[in-house]
């Protein structure tokens, strides 16, 4: 085990090479919609179990359930009527379960990236060569059902292992060259994207996520009333807006069609986004969009930036 | 040590569910269902009767609102109580002022031990959803048939006396089911629909090896307990969010069909002096709703069938 996974050196959020957003924007903006399947009763991993209650999960597994029969669409609308395209964090085996879900993404243009194959699935206890593979799998089946050349990444259930994100960087150029496996959203160090450090070399960058803008950590973990969460979320906007007028920033609201689209919480989330499209200065775009730009226009200058920053000190 | 090979081996990735209980299906396809009366959003207010037994004895695991505290646990213990001696009469008086048809899911052992407050329901004409035998009777893989058996037919056996119609409804104690709950209930011949699952907004047909059952939504997100005693938000959230899920699913019904907004309650939580008031408050905003349909699970379930 290491002390310090090595992705990153530290870099101070002041003095930064700025980042300038298409049309000038301010603030970079996604909704990173997870798409999950999670199963009944999946096999034991010896290091965390899936369900916390005795076997069959009903209350579990269930409200999940909810979130792809009910929940989904209720938030599609609501993104459709804001001119948000969803960036998909997805449990690929629901390419299988149930494509017509993955159909009206597509229709929409929306990104779809890995989330692993499923959510009840972890990496722990993988050696390298079974990551490599679940990996692999859940990019090619991306490719196969959306033609998609999947290029972010956020390990199924959060669950990694020291070379999860050299392993899909890899992958990815094996499948797609510099066209997959191009960012993560599995660290949460920073407001604007990073380089990220890997063995290959390869430009490679970490893309904001927030943790405590994620509907579930809100509700689930932090349990927040919905209409705090409405606020935060607004709040978190404005502070990145204000900020991003300095040096351009990245906000996420990362979702579940199960906890986010409840009806009891969707008039919140429905304010929050009212609010924040309504910015004239606002970039609404996908993780990947997000990448491919930062990696065209600012990740020599930010590398370049980090090194003389880690001489000097 | 890398993970047995079978970890990455993935026997049910095909179309539709990883099991065979129900067929997938998502709510917009579904064909829009009629209320009587033109009316948008069905009511089902759900009251838990409850009895947790001191002696606790937890298998599988300790039930939901169960005592936690080392033998006796007299806190638990009577505050539980207090729902069925005090609270449900403020409930009752509530519902009768709003004149809201409301369910109740009785545990068969609470109805032993407090016929006064089911003739109260009975009065009331009010249906009556089977809710285990106690809420330390948990229904799990480790009972055999015969003892699963014999926990649904003691439970029905002594509710029947205070049921003014017939008991077709099952909530499972703690929402804990094992995985023959589903065969059991169905070979009761007495239950028809049951609430344990929540992974929908409207009823859905639910397989059984002894012919199917009805699944009817009985959210837990929305559940009392679940918002005020597990998220600890505040009653006046409490409120809103019952707002706002009506107001969500009336808007929906209107373009989609008519939906359901089902309340679960428990009259030692919303009982309380201190919260009654925000019940109070959620049933006159409903109920001046000129969409808003107030009916007994049953009622609402017979329409929706009339119309598959």
């Amino acid at each position: 085990m290491k002390k310090d996974p090595g992705f990153y050196d530290y870099w101070p959020y002041e003095n930064r090479p700025k980042i300038t957003w298409p049309n000038g924007a301010k603030v970079a903006f996604w909704v990173a919609a997870n798409i999950e399947f999670y199963e009944l009763d999946p096999p034991d991993n010896p290091f965390r179990k899936p369900w916390p209650a005795p076997n069959p999960s009903i209350a579990g597994y269930s409200i999940r359930d909810y979130g792809n029969r009910v929940g989904h669409v209720r938030q599609m609308k609501l993104l459709d009527k804001y001119g948000i395209r969803g960036s998909i964090s997805l449990s690929t085996a629901l390419c299988e379960h149930h494509p017509e879900i993955i159909e009206l993404c597509k229709e929409r243009d929306w990104e779809f990236f890995s989330h692993g194959i499923y959510n009840t699935r972890y990496t722990y206890g993988m050696d390298e060569s079974q990551e490599r593979e679940m990996i692999r799998d859940a990019m090619e089946t991306i490719y196969k059902h959306t033609e998609q050349k999947c290029a972010g990444y956020l390990a199924p259930a959060l669950s990694h292992s020291e070379l999860t994100l050299d392993l899909f960087a890899e992958v990815g150029t094996e499948l797609f060259g510099d066209d997959g496996g191009i960012y993560t959203c599995d660290l949460f160090h920073d407001d604007q994207p990073t380089p990220i450090n890997l063995r290959s070399g390869k430009k490679f960058v970490s893309i904001p996520y927030s943790l405590e803008m994620n509907d579930t950590i809100a509700y689930v973990v932090n349990k927040i009333e919905p209409r705090r969460y409405g606020q935060i979320i607004k709040d978190n906007f404005d502070r990145l807006y204000e900020e991003g007028a300095e040096n351009g920033t990245v906000m996420c609201i990362p979702t579940h069609n199960y906890q986010v689209s409840c009806p009891h919480r969707l008039k919140a989330f429905e304010e929050a986004l009212e609010y924040i499209t309504g910015h004239s200065d606002v970039w609404v775009t996908t993780g990947r969009e997000i990448a491919e730009y930062y990696i065209e226009n600012n990740y020599d200058a930010a590398l370049a930036d980090i090194t003389t920053k880690k001489e000097v000190s | 040590m890398p993970l047995d090979k079978s970890y990455l081996e993935y026997s049910k990735r095909h179309y539709g569910m990883d099991h065979d209980r129900y067929d997938w299906s998502m709510l917009s396809d579904r064909k829009p269902v009629n209320w009587p009366k033109g009316k948008k959003l069905a009511l089902w207010i759900n009251v838990s009767l409850q009895f947790f037994p001191l002696n606790q004895q937890g298998v599988p695991v300790k039930p939901i609102g169960g005592m936690t505290m080392p033998y006796p646990d007299l806190r638990h213990y009577s505050l539980r109580d207090y729902g069925n001696r005090v609270g449900i009469y403020r409930m009752l008086k509530a519902f009768d002022k709003y004149e809201v048809a409301a369910t109740y899911a009785v545990n068969g052992e609470l109805a032993e031990r407090a016929p006064y407050l089911m003739n109260a329901i009975k009065e009331r004409n009010a249906e009556i959803i089977a809710h285990g035998w106690n809420m330390d009777s948990m229904h799990h893989n480790g009972l055999s048939l015969n003892e699963e058996n014999e926990l649904v037919c003691r439970t029905l056996d002594a509710l029947r006396p205070f049921a003014s119609k017939d008991i077709k409804g099952w909530l499972s104690p703690s929402r804990f089911e094992g995985n023959q709950t589903p065969e059991v209930l169905k070979k009761s011949e007495s239950i028809e629909y049951f609430c344990d699952w929540v992974n929908d907004d409207m009823p859905y047909e639910f397989k059984t090896g002894n012919g199917p059952l009805t699944a009817m939504p009985l959210s837990n997100e929305l559940e009392d307990r679940y918002i005020l005693l597990n998220n600890l938000h505040s009653e006046q959230s409490y409120g809103e969010q019952i707002k706002d899920a009506a107001d969500l699913l009336i808007s929906e019904a209107k373009e989609q069909g008519g939906r359901i907004l089902g309340l679960s309650l428990h009259p030692w939580v919303i009982g309380q002096p201190h919260r009654i008031k925000v019940l109070e408050d959620i049933l006159e905003y409903l109920m001046s709703k000129e969409e808003v349909w107030s009916a007994s699970a049953s009622e609402i379930l017979e329409y929706w069938q009339s119309q598959q």
